[in-house]
């Protein structure tokens, strides 16, 4: 990219911009544009025009954040966590007034789903804790009780909502900051233990029986061919059935007929693969991992600890999405009310997952204005 | 890494941590993530070629499955033809209802909603239920059939809230003569669960699909069944069609042509009227059977859709037996109408026929006196005149003289006693008694009183009506005749001789003069110029005489009317045998025959005739039978028991009981009948007191061969 600028081709603040990331979004947007036009019918209406321009909205907001300034950032984390806590607790009590649960917040004709906006919060203001954190206090106490506050807080609300899929996701993006900013490896290890040691207890005495029947399915897709196994042997069908190049565009017959459930949401990929076949899959696969790896560079390329743990931390929520919509619609875990980024119509994952990515940018900015400090391995 | 269990002790100092470390940690902890993110990268591509290449087959047949529906679509059914080509069972395209218990929710209300929609009644309603209980769930259970397209349109829109309900066009089996043709024919039906288990063919629970259950129906299942079409079409999850794929038209089966004479076997049927019993009439020169009625009937349009229960507890309840085929089914004493048979045996043992006896109204055996039907006697009786005057005592005392053996070979020889190959479900053969058949099935030694019993066609001996029919052909034509019911069979026995030409010429001679000369049925003359019938009355005796005198009391008790008979009598065409049931004497049978006769020679005089005979009786046949079922509806509807769920109960029972009613006149056959009255002659109506002989006796006494005795009155 720098070459062009050097070249004087393309002007400099175009040239600037993080073309190695930008382009496989574009194009997986695009992608998942014509997917959502085939699951649609074969028209714009409804999924794939809206997808669009809500990755048109969703853009700027991005060059926005991308270009917010270091110290306002610094200065307008914690507020920024606490007002999306305080949300979450609206929605609680919103839903306790108005009987009944819901997961979302309505001013005018926006829907606002705080759930989705703590993802990339919590990562923030992670990020910011451990900058904070003198460092000779990593391994005490004072390293792991505050962070934990900022992980459990919102959870817990999440879980009361209840939405075990996001608050998940959450804890995610949260342990994997913890883990990055070096805490001591044998609390994960004593932790993962306790949460396998832990699982027949959630099991039987913390999920919904509809949780559990995902769970039950997941480890015999057989025992319930009709109910919930269906979905994932649906998609399986949906996969399989492409073949190395698929049934062409809009020939779909497992979306088109009904046979997949959410074509448009949760299943997007099945609906890809159907049409595309594994060409259409390993291209899909590739733009992610192109993105991701700018979120490593960037990451890497970070020249504090604030910058390279929330690039650390917003790749990995990006990943987290990805990860298991994949391997739920490939039949490796249980379904998951977990969109595809850029593909999955939904307003919600696209706000989430582009914030992330302008939190990414903002941290690239920063890298390329100051040179980093520190040392190198 | 510094796991501090794995370390010396607690007192080891921690290491200082500084900012470089931390960085350290990053970099190589970022890494770890990195790598396990990469990891399960290469994992979902791996899967993905697994799903996309290794289990493409697999995966590509599961789609095709899901997304293409295939359709059976039922053949429509060979036609069944008369002689003429014209169709006693074709196919009406239609609008039907079926369900498919397993897949109905609430099976109650969707029952009920159906009732409402389709305006059935609650007798139909009720029998729909209790079939959907018991049918197992992939069998169909018919609705209705027949409707109206915006009933059809009704029930179509609604279907998204009725799971289970399956309307469709298609065809249903019509029957043009309904109940004429009942037991003939047959109906046809749903296949039941053991029906599908021997022939577990998917067209057999298709909806709408019938297979033969009763008569030639089931006979010619193979024939008649064709071949499914089927129709490939594209679905969605919820089952809407979304194109038709390919589509292969079905084959309808092939059709089946008899020999009947469609407007011949209504005719009969009808004329039977009130009565119950058959008419078989048979072409002479080719062994077609022409009319096989049976009646009272039941209607095969209202029996495909299942037998309901009012419907069978009317026809059960009914002492006329509207469920047994009495043409195949029924046995009866043949009576008098064994005569001329017995004629051709004394022939061909060498009796003279112009040898006389003296009949005085009854002849001594042994110590036991049988009576004449004619206490007055007959004068001096030659051969023929036995057969016209009916004289019993000219057989007694030449069946003395031959014995009981000729006879019976004779009567196997007619067809009595025989099975015919036929394409029919159950045949009766009846009984031709002789000492060794006795011995073995009562061990008791045959009596003198035995031959007497069965030279008149009473005591054991009994046959159908169809083997009555074939005996009158043979008779007709000295030849061995063999009946035929389809016509891609062929015409057999005729180059097997029987009879001598002489005495065939005789004996229908003396069987013309029962109908033209001074015989006992002078009324079943022709109204038809320069044709000639002959005939021979019958009269059977069901129970002894202290029961009753055979023409009064209670129907059961009454005397069973036989007519045997052939047109023109000296070349004869057609030969049949008509059988009415408790008739009270043979003169209830053969008005019917010479009706029927007259039919086929003046179709126009013949229904002339029916016509006004229906105006007494209140309609057709089939017109009596539905306003008595709407009557029996409206009286017993609700208080009715269900009929058996299987159809085969149903031919079980009717054929046990068919075989106890048979076996009924054995109660008398053990002692010695005396003949009832068979004189009818010219104009007497039935019951009358019989005149004397309307032709004086023209044999000389002086021949009688027979020891002479007085008259005598019938011992009892």
């Amino acid at each position: 990219m720098n070459t062009l600028a050097a070249r004087g081709i393309v002007p400099e603040p175009i040239a600037r911009q993080p073309w190695e990331m930008l382009i496989p979004l574009v194009l997986l947007t695009a992608f998942g544009g014509m997917v959502l036009y085939s699951a649609g019918g074969g028209a714009m209406q409804p999924f794939a025009l809206s997808h669009f321009i809500r990755f048109g909205v969703f853009a700027i907001m991005t060059a926005i954040i991308a270009a917010m300034p270091r110290e306002a950032v610094r200065v307008l984390t914690y507020p920024a966590y606490l007002v999306i806590l305080l949300m979450l607790l609206g929605v609680e009590i919103v839903g306790q007034v108005g009987g009944g649960s819901q997961r979302w917040l309505e001013a005018g004709p926006i829907r606002i789903q705080p759930s989705e906006i703590m993802k990339p919060a919590v990562v923030l203001a992670m990020a910011r804790f451990y900058e904070t954190l003198p460092s000779g206090m990593i391994g005490s106490w004072r390293s792991v009780v505050p962070s934990g506050m900022l992980i459990v807080l919102p959870i817990s609300l999440v879980l009361l909502q209840p939405d075990l899929g996001t608050s998940v996701a959450i804890a995610f993006g949260g342990v994997v900051v913890m883990f990055l900013a070096g805490l001591p490896l044998w609390w994960f290890l004593l932790a993962g233990g306790a949460g396998i040691a832990a699982m027949p207890l959630i099991y039987f005495f913390a999920l919904r029986p509809y949780q559990q029947a995902r769970v039950t399915t997941f480890l015999d897709p057989e025992s319930d061919p009709l109910g919930a196994g269906y979905h994932i042997a649906q998609s399986k069908i949906a996969i399989g059935s492409g073949g190395l190049f698929g049934k062409g565009f809009n020939n779909g017959t497992q979306s088109h007929l009904n046979y997949l459930p959410e074509p448009h949401t949760d299943f997007v990929f099945a609906t890809m693969a159907e049409e595309w076949g594994l060409a259409g899959g390993l291209f899909v696969l590739l733009m992610y991992t192109l993105i991701l790896r700018w979120g490593w560079k960037v990451a890497s390329e970070s020249q504090d600890r604030f910058c390279a743990l929330l690039a650390a931390g917003a790749t990995a929520t990006i990943f987290f999405y990805i990860a298991i919509n994949l391997l739920m619609v490939m039949g490796m875990a249980p379904a998951k009310g977990i969109p595809l980024p850029w593909m999955s119509h939904g307003g919600s994952s696209m706000m989430t997952n582009m914030i992330c990515i302008g939190l990414l940018m903002m941290v690239n900015r920063w890298n390329r204005e100051a040179p980093r400090r520190g040392l190198t391995i | 890494m510094k796991i501090p269990f794995l370390r010396d002790g607690p007192e080891r100092p921690a290491r200082m941590i500084n900012a470089s470390i931390l960085r350290s940690t990053f970099e190589r902890r970022s890494v770890v993530i990195g790598a396990v993110q990469g990891g399960i990268g290469v994992l979902l591509a791996l899967r993905l070629g697994y799903l996309a290449i290794a289990e493409n087959e697999k995966y590509r047949l599961e789609s095709e499955s899901n997304r293409v529906n295939l359709t059976l679509i039922p053949p429509r059914r060979g036609w069944i033809l008369d002689r003429n080509g014209a169709p006693l069972a074709s196919n009406r395209a239609d609008f039907r209802v079926d369900l498919i218990p397993e897949r109905l929710v609430n099976a109650e209300a969707t029952i009920d909603q159906l009732g409402a929609l389709l305006a059935l009644e609650p007798a139909r309603i009720a029998d729909i239920k209790a079939k959907v209980e018991t049918a197992r769930g992939f069998q169909p259970v018919e609705v209705a059939s027949g409707l109206r397209y915006e009933q059809f349109a009704a029930l179509s829109v609604r279907l998204p809230d009725l799971p289970g309900v399956v309307p469709q066009r298609g065809f249903s089996r019509f029957y043009p003569t309904a109940s004429s043709v009942g037991h003939l024919i047959g109906y046809v039906g749903p296949a039941s669960a053991e029906e599908y288990e021997k022939d577990p063919n998917p067209i057999l629970i298709t909806p709408g699909y019938k297979i033969g259950k009763d008569g030639l129906e089931k006979q010619f299942e193979k024939d008649l069944r064709g071949v499914p079409g089927a129709r490939r079409v594209e679905v969605t999850a919820g089952g809407r069609i979304v194109r038709d794929l390919e589509t292969r038209e079905d084959v309808q089966g092939a059709p089946v042509r008899l020999t009947i004479d469609g407007p011949l076997q209504d005719y009969a049927a009808r004329r039977i009227g009130l009565e119950s019993g058959s008419v078989v009439v048979m072409d002479c020169r080719s062994g077609d059977l022409l009319c096989m009625a049976s009646m009272p009937s039941f209607d095969p349009n209202s029996f495909s859709d299942g037998i309901g229960g009012v419907e069978y507890a009317m026809l059960r309840e009914d002492e006329r037996v509207p469920l047994r085929n009495k043409v195949l089914q029924g046995l009866y004493p043949p009576g008098s109408t064994v005569k001329p048979m017995v004629s051709m045996a004394l022939m061909q043992a060498g009796v003279d026929p112009a040898e006389t006896v003296f009949c005085g109204g009854g002849l001594r055996v042994g110590n036991r006196v049988f009576g004449c039907w004619n206490r007055r006697g007959h004068g001096s009786v030659d051969m023929a005149k036995g057969i016209y005057q009916s004289c019993d005592v000219y057989f007694y005392a030449m069946a003395q003289r031959v014995g009981m053996d000729p006879i019976a070979a004779m009567a196997r020889r007619c067809g009595m006693g025989q099975e015919f190959p036929l394409p029919v479900t159950s045949q009766f053969y009846g009984t031709v008694p002789d000492a060794a058949w006795k011995m073995k099935k009562w061990g008791r030694e045959w009596q003198a009183f035995d031959t007497v019993n069965a030279t008149i066609g009473q005591g054991y001996m009994l046959s159908s009506p169809l083997q009555l029919a074939v005996m009158a052909s043979r008779l007709a034509t000295g030849r061995h005749v063999m009946p035929r019911l389809t016509l891609d069979t062929k015409p057999e026995g005729f180059d097997k001789i029987d009879f001598p030409s002489d005495q065939v010429e005789y004996v229908r001679q003396a069987m013309s003069d029962v109908v033209n000369g001074p015989g006992t049925a002078g009324r079943a003359r022709l109204p038809v110029d320069g044709t000639l019938m002959a005939g021979k009355t019958g009269t059977a005796q069901v129970v002894s005489l202290s029961i009753s005198n055979g023409k009064s009391g209670p129907w059961k008790y009454r005397d069973h009317g036989l007519f045997i008979f052939f047109a023109p009598y000296d070349n004869p065409r057609y030969a049949g045998a008509v059988v009415i049931e408790h008739g009270g004497g043979s003169g209830a049978a053969y008005p019917i025959a010479r009706d029927v006769m007259t039919f086929m020679f003046d179709p126009a005089k013949g229904m002339e005739a029916l016509t006004a005979l229906e105006a007494g009786w209140g309609g057709t046949a089939q017109q009596r039978l539905e306003r008595r079922y709407a009557a029996y509806a409206a009286e017993r509807g609700a208080t009715v028991s269900r009929p058996p769920q299987r159809d085969e109960e149903i031919f079980d029972r009717v054929e046990a009981e068919a075989r106890v009613a048979a076996a009924r006149t054995e109660a008398i056959a053990d002692d010695v009948i005396a003949p009832r009255p068979e004189a009818n002659p010219s104009g007497t109506p039935p019951g009358a007191a019989a005149p004397p002989p309307a032709a004086p006796a023209e044999a000389s006494p002086a021949a009688n061969a027979a020891p002479a005795s007085p008259p005598v009155e019938a011992s009892e």
